[in-house]
């Protein structure tokens, strides 16, 4: 069936195997009811639960929740942390500046856009290593295809100051030693020793712990979408509390124009003081 | 004081003496925007030097009001405007009605996405119809690595059309007109035929991929407009559902395929104290 007819099979009915609530009565999340077989679950492992359908070891949450935690940086500088705190200081609502600010978070150079692309790359790359290819002919074809590789690098600085505490929490609870976290590190040594001398960065070990979890790379991405949302409130809070457009006010001499000179509109009058 | 400069090509401003925070002048690509083109300029030739840095000819003002006025509300079944209705029906805030409808919007199945893909397949097929039958016949590529899903058909067609509506036909005959729609024309010209290999019939996404493309805009240019200018129905629509209430607006059926229920665990309700 397709069409308008398969459409129409669809009118006024949503078919389910996700959840559902009958009001005054019960939650179903997932084919469990929410509030008796899963009540137990911390909010972080409810929403992995939601996202993949599994349940993951005490050790993985406390190292998936340190992931979230050793990037929420409360830094109003931060081009999304940026976009709630301005939300703040133009008194806007907190919910608005901080779905903004993580819809922002969906970057090309950081956040959701490089988790997808690493995680993506790291499992395609143990793939083909397991296939027997050499990875450094993996690098360097993902490098002329790409011009990059995702997770590697960082824009604005070089190192990353969140590899040696998650490293560390990773060998606390025993999982330093998946596959795919050596494969990335391999990978670093690589460029390292290469003309391209870009480091690991957070992305690449976040993701490279998460696939060793099992989670697939759009698992991985639902995963980090909150992933700087603690840092978000206190940017906006701070904002909010000082008077009204205090936040990087910027004067008209920050405007750096290089655009064309200045003209007249069609059947605008020539002005006698017009410049340019 | 910090030295570090916001740079641009499209704003220019002077302040006023005594403040170096207000604006005294404000010059879009050279044009005094308080001086000139608010006396002179309509909204539709502002709109297009925005983007394009250029005054319109009469014919891309035609061109891009006539596709702001087909665009402007596609009425509350669009996914978009479904979206903000379900902001306005619940009393959320104005900026979260618009902010669902972009987001709903902006997909590669009917919204800005989709436009996107569509225009780039103008510059990569122009107007040879060979290209665009092979084009149409291969599959959308799913990207593992795009944050973006795949639309899973052809861009700019409609998934689910028996035949081109008549506003998508009435659309393309308006704005294929000017001379200065080249592609519009050709899209007109040669509908059946592509609509005969896509094994879909043309949408108003494509049409708007072809009036973008002849107005000169590039692909990221038109997903912007595309976003800004189905934003007028959102809003109508959810300011309207606010009056009219949640207990006017469908809730619809739901089947649960995997219903564990009800009360399945007596025991851990009641020492949830239930």
């Amino acid at each position: 069936m397709k069409g308008p007819r398969l459409l129409v099979e669809l009118v006024g009915r949503l078919t389910t195997r996700m959840g559902a609530v009958f009001p005054g009565e019960r939650a179903v999340f997932r084919g469990l009811d929410l509030h008796a077989s899963l009540k137990g679950l911390d909010w972080l492992e409810l929403y992995l639960f939601g996202i993949t359908g599994r349940r993951f070891t005490p050790q993985q949450m406390k190292v998936l929740q340190a992931i979230w935690s050793y990037t929420s940086y409360p830094d109003a500088r931060i081009w999304n942390n940026r976009v709630a705190a301005l939300a703040g200081t133009a008194r806007s609502t907190g919910s608005l500046g901080i779905a903004a600010a993580l819809a922002v978070s969906e970057a090309q150079i950081y956040g959701r856009g490089i988790d997808l692309r690493t995680s993506e790359f790291l499992r395609r790359a143990k793939t083909q290593v397991d296939a027997a290819a050499n990875l450094t002919g993996v690098v360097r074809a993902e490098l002329k295809q790409q011009r990059g590789i995702a997770g590697y690098g960082r824009p604005i600085v070089a190192g990353d100051e969140r590899i040696a505490p998650m490293m560390a929490l990773a060998r606390e609870q025993g999982l330093d030693g998946g596959p795919h976290l050596q494969l990335a590190f391999e990978v670093e040594k690589i460029l390292l020793a290469g003309r391209w001398r870009l480091h690991m960065n957070y992305a690449a070990l976040a993701a490279a712990l998460c696939a060793d979890f099992g989670l697939t790379p759009l698992e991985y991405y639902f995963f980090g979408i909150p992933a700087f949302l603690a840092g978000m409130p206190p940017c906006y809070l701070e904002a909010a509390e000082k008077p009204a457009g205090l936040l990087f006010p910027l004067p008209c001499r920050i405007l750096s124009y290089e655009g064309v000179a200045r003209r007249r509109w069609r059947g605008a009058p020539m002005k006698p003081d017009a410049s340019g | 004081m910090s030295t570090e400069s916001i740079h641009t090509r499209i704003w220019q401003e002077e302040p006023e003496p005594d403040n170096a925070f207000a604006a005294a002048s404000c010059h879009c690509h050279g044009y005094d925007v308080y001086g000139d083109l608010l006396v002179h300029a309509s909204w539709i030739e502002y709109l297009f030097l925005l983007f394009r840095g250029e005054a319109p000819s009469a014919q891309q003002t035609r061109l891009l009001e006539g596709l702001a006025m087909a665009l402007a509300n596609p009425g509350p079944r669009d996914a978009a405007v479904h979206a903000a209705m379900c902001g306005g029906v619940g009393g959320s805030t104005s900026a979260s009605c618009l902010m669902a409808s972009l987001a709903v919007g902006a997909g590669a199945s009917g919204g800005a996405r989709e436009v996107m893909i569509a225009m780039q397949d103008w510059i990569e097929r122009g107007t040879d119809l060979a290209l665009w039958q092979t084009g149409l016949a291969v599959k959308p590529m799913a990207d593992p690595a795009d944050v973006w899903p795949p639309p899973g058909h052809p861009p700019g067609f409609d998934p689910y059309g028996v035949r081109c509506t008549t506003p998508v036909r009435q659309t393309l005959a308006y704005l294929a007109a000017p001379d200065c729609a080249p592609s519009l024309a050709w899209l007109q010209a040669n509908r059946p035929a592509l609509e005969c290999a896509a094994g879909l019939p043309l949408a108003m996404t494509g049409v708007a991929a072809a009036a973008l493309r002849d107005l000169g805009f590039a692909p990221a240019q038109g997903e912007m407009l595309f976003l800004l200018l189905r934003l007028p129905g959102a809003a109508v629509h959810a300011l309207e559902q606010k009056d009219y209430g949640h207990k006017n607006f469908p809730f619809f059926k739901v089947e649960l395929e995997n219903d564990p229920g009800p009360a399945q665990d007596v025991a851990n309700l009641a020492e949830a104290g239930a």
